[in-house]
């Protein structure tokens, strides 16, 4: 599909008065022909790794199918009441979507602020996007193995250190309490992703043309009208890739959660991804109900995506 | 115009489902196939001789980590005496069930593989596991066998699985700081409000010590630490059939509130409340814990930073039991060399194994006629350990994993608000373990 598009607008882009009908119908086929061509390579990989999965959960999500001895014979639609049946679905819901939004939100406006600090200061430009890129560098599971460790109460440095500035009294117990599992989880999540949103949204501001901002200068316009009326309008494209991967990525939440919390303390802080893992090797062992869950979770994202795009879609498109 | 429009919708929506297809992997990776009765052509009730095949075959095996240790020490004195090699493979304890599970859709499990114990009566009546029950009665000692898991291993009448290592759990206490707490270092606690009192006693001297400690996010840890209090008292956890939980009872309730009075004296050590059990024994083997309900296997290891103390896990007013758990080993349904693969359980379980290497190591031996063994008598600790063990019970449900040990378990639900919180849920909390358990 991805080939295709391409071939497409290069054809109505080339602008070339069209010739008569039937003269270019014969090279078309021939250029269909090898549009086939080059697609097949995509198109063979597209339905090995994603079409023939699908259509295996799919079947799995219709199959009574325990991890253990496999396929036991349809089972539609009892997986999918039993997944919405299960004590903690609407607690992971409601936990991812609380997760996502705060998770956006922080990641975003800061990505934002930085790359706008990163972007006017002249000194100390290359030092601090190279501070603030580094965690990037580190994979996600092992970015929440050093903050466990640094959490932990017996024996991370974090708790101790509050101790003797006299912030706090005793021991902290970073993912003793919900509140505090969350928090600490955004801020590992914010540490670590803080920097690729800068990035891309540096890249997005780049790409604004200096003159806009002459002009706006021109007119005499202040910096806060400069950012909100010139800055953020050409910026939108950046804003809306940040905010599709961010919601996308916030709302497959699991590394993070699996390493630090369990879905602890006290089963609070499970995220959707979490119980379809749960569900499939953590006790139940039912894959027949997870697929059903990650159907589900596929169709949400699905439309989730879908009122995205529309609601980013810039004026003059609509 | 509408042209671009519906393009960039289209690819919107093929780029979403390739990011949702993050999830499914999540769930297809479980299992691809058939059900997987390829390999299970019963070769294990009709072995051809009482000792196996030892002809120089490579025989694939899993255990988990927290075995390790054991698991390393038998296969390597396997290897070194017999033709037949073993190629171990240690998984981490949390993703075993999920490379089994898989393992087992595909057809691809090891030749021998050990479990958790209180998996094994799901994992068995699932078909993981070769009938061995002709082989185990062909044992001269066959009646000497830890009853405990061979009851876990047999369904049907049939018999699944061996007890490859038995991990038992004992009331340690360290003998220095008992000292220092002005306590009788050669007297451990008898009843479970004595070491109640007693860990509050080491929790006085201060300066990073506690008086005890526990895996309070943890199912496992605390159904292996907790459940023999209970049956100390000679009450029980389940019933017979494993279909319903009796957690509620007054000696449950005496359990929790010891221990809950010690959380609210704070004589538990920093972050026993969020103990998922990557960690539970460390504490006391750096020397900060008074006295906890300990796994017998690390007695050795422990041995080695500190003066350890050993008693049978006291219940409410006396008593003493234990959990026999650690993990029993059969011989795969897709193994295509049950004779060899029986050769080395039939060596795991002879006199040699039992003694030279595992009670060597401080370990105990699943025989009951080999508990009074030369390694046993030169440690009484050891000895007491063997004596409990054979007293000790084994907890069977077909749903325990789910029940108990899952992290997202009612019975870790019921301990941290009996525990932690005001304990008044428990009654509610136990009936919910009874509906997972009835299933």
């Amino acid at each position: 599909m991805s080939v295709q598009l391409p071939l497409s607008s290069v054809a109505t882009a080339a602008g070339t008065p069209p010739p008569s009908a039937r003269r270019r119908r014969r090279p078309g086929r021939h250029h269909a022909l090898s549009g086939w061509a080059y697609a097949a390579p995509t198109a063979l990989f597209v339905l090995v790794l994603f079409v023939l999965p699908v259509l295996l959960v799919g079947q799995m999500s219709a199959s009574d199918w325990p991890l253990l001895s496999g396929n036991q014979g349809v089972n539609f639609p009892d997986n999918f009441r039993d997944a919405v049946d299960n004590r903690f679905f609407w607690d992971s819901v409601v936990f991812t979507i609380k997760y996502t939004v705060i998770a956006t939100v922080l990641l975003i406006g800061l990505g934002l602020g930085l790359a706008l600090l990163v972007q006017e200061s002249t000194h100390w430009k290359s030092f601090l996007r190279t501070a603030v890129l580094v965690p990037s560098a580190l994979g996600l599971a092992s970015a929440s193995l050093l903050f466990y460790a640094l959490y932990s109460p017996q024996v991370g440095p974090i708790s101790p250190f509050l101790e003797r500035l006299g912030i706090v009294d005793g021991p902290v117990s970073f993912l003793g309490s919900p509140d505090g599992a969350l928090w600490s989880t955004v801020f590992l999540v914010v540490w670590r992703f803080a920097g690729f949103y800068m990035l891309l949204l540096m890249v997005g501001l780049q790409g604004i043309p200096h003159e806009v901002y002459e002009a706006a200068r021109m007119d005499g316009a202040s910096r806060w009208q400069t950012f909100s009326r010139v800055t953020l309008p050409l910026l939108r494209p950046s804003l809306a890739l940040c905010t599709i991967l961010c919601v996308t990525g916030s709302l497959l939440a699991f590394d993070q959660f699996y390493i630090l919390t369990k879905g602890g303390p006290d089963n609070s802080t499970i995220t959707v991804v979490q119980l379809i893992y749960n569900v499939a090797f953590q006790g139940q062992n039912d894959l027949g109900v997870a697929a059903a869950l990650s159907i589900i979770v596929l169709g949400a994202l699905v439309l989730i995506n879908i009122a995205q795009i529309r609601g980013m879609r810039a004026p003059e498109e609509k | 115009m509408t042209h671009h429009r519906r393009t960039s919708a289209t690819k919107a929506v093929a780029s979403t489902l390739v990011i949702g297809l993050t999830t499914l992997g999540l769930a297809a990776c479980g299992g691809s196939g058939d059900d997987g009765d390829g390999g299970d052509d019963g070769g294990g009730s009709t072995a051809s001789s009482p000792e196996g095949v030892d002809d120089g075959s490579t025989l694939t095996m899993w255990t988990r980590a927290p075995l390790e240790k054991q698991a390393n020490l038998l296969v390597d004195a396997y290897n070194a005496s017999h033709e037949n090699q073993v190629d171990l493979t240690i998984v981490p304890n949390d993703d075993y069930v999920a490379k089994v599970g898989a393992a087992a859709g595909s057809d691809g499990l090891p030749d021998l593989f050990a479990a958790d114990i209180v998996y094994v009566p799901n994992w068995v009546q699932q078909g993981l596991f070769q009938d061995i029950t002709g082989n185990i009665d062909g044992l001269d000692y066959a009646d000497t066998i830890n009853q405990g898991h061979l009851d876990a291993g047999t369904y049907e009448d049939a018999e699944y699985v061996l007890p490859f290592v038995l991990d038992v759990s004992m009331m340690f206490y360290n003998k220095d700081l008992y000292e220092q707490a002005g306590l009788d270092p050669e007297q451990g606690p008898t009843t479970l409000e004595e070491f109640g009192e007693q860990a509050k006693a080491v929790d006085e001297i201060g300066g990073g010590v506690d008086g005890t400690f526990f895996g309070g996010n943890c199912g496992g840890c605390l159904v292996f630490t907790w459940f023999p209090s209970i049956w100390a008292a000679d009450e029980d956890v389940m019933n017979a059939e494993g279909t319903e939980s009796l957690l509620a009872s007054d000696t449950a309730k005496d359990v929790y509130a010891v221990y809950k009075d010690l959380v609210d004296s704070d004589a538990v050590g920093a972050g026993t409340r969020d103990e998922t059990g990557a960690t539970w024994v460390a504490p006391f083997q750096e020397g900060k814990v008074g006295v906890m309900p300990y796994p017998a296997t690390l007695l050795s290891t422990a041995d080695e930073t500190i003066d350890v103390g050993v008693v049978p896990i006291p219940g409410p007013g006396g008593g003493g039991s234990t959990f026999v758990g650690g993990d029993g080993i059969g011989v795969s349904k897709d193994s295509e060399q049950s004779d060899q693969a029986w050769n080395f359980l039939q060596w795991m379980m002879s006199e040699e194994a039992q003694v030279d290497v595992l009670a060597k190591d401080g370990n105990v031996v699943s025989r009951s006629d080999l508990t009074d063994n030369e390694y046993a008598a030169a440690d009484p600790r050891v000895q007491l350990i063997n004596e409990t063990a054979a007293e000790g019970r084994t907890p069977v449900a077909l749903n325990f994993q789910q029940a108990f040990n899952a992290p997202s378990s009612p019975w870790l639900t019921l301990v941290r608000n009996a525990v932690f919180e005001d304990g008044s849920s428990i009654d509610a909390d136990n009936e919910e373990i009874t509906a997972i358990l009835s299933q």
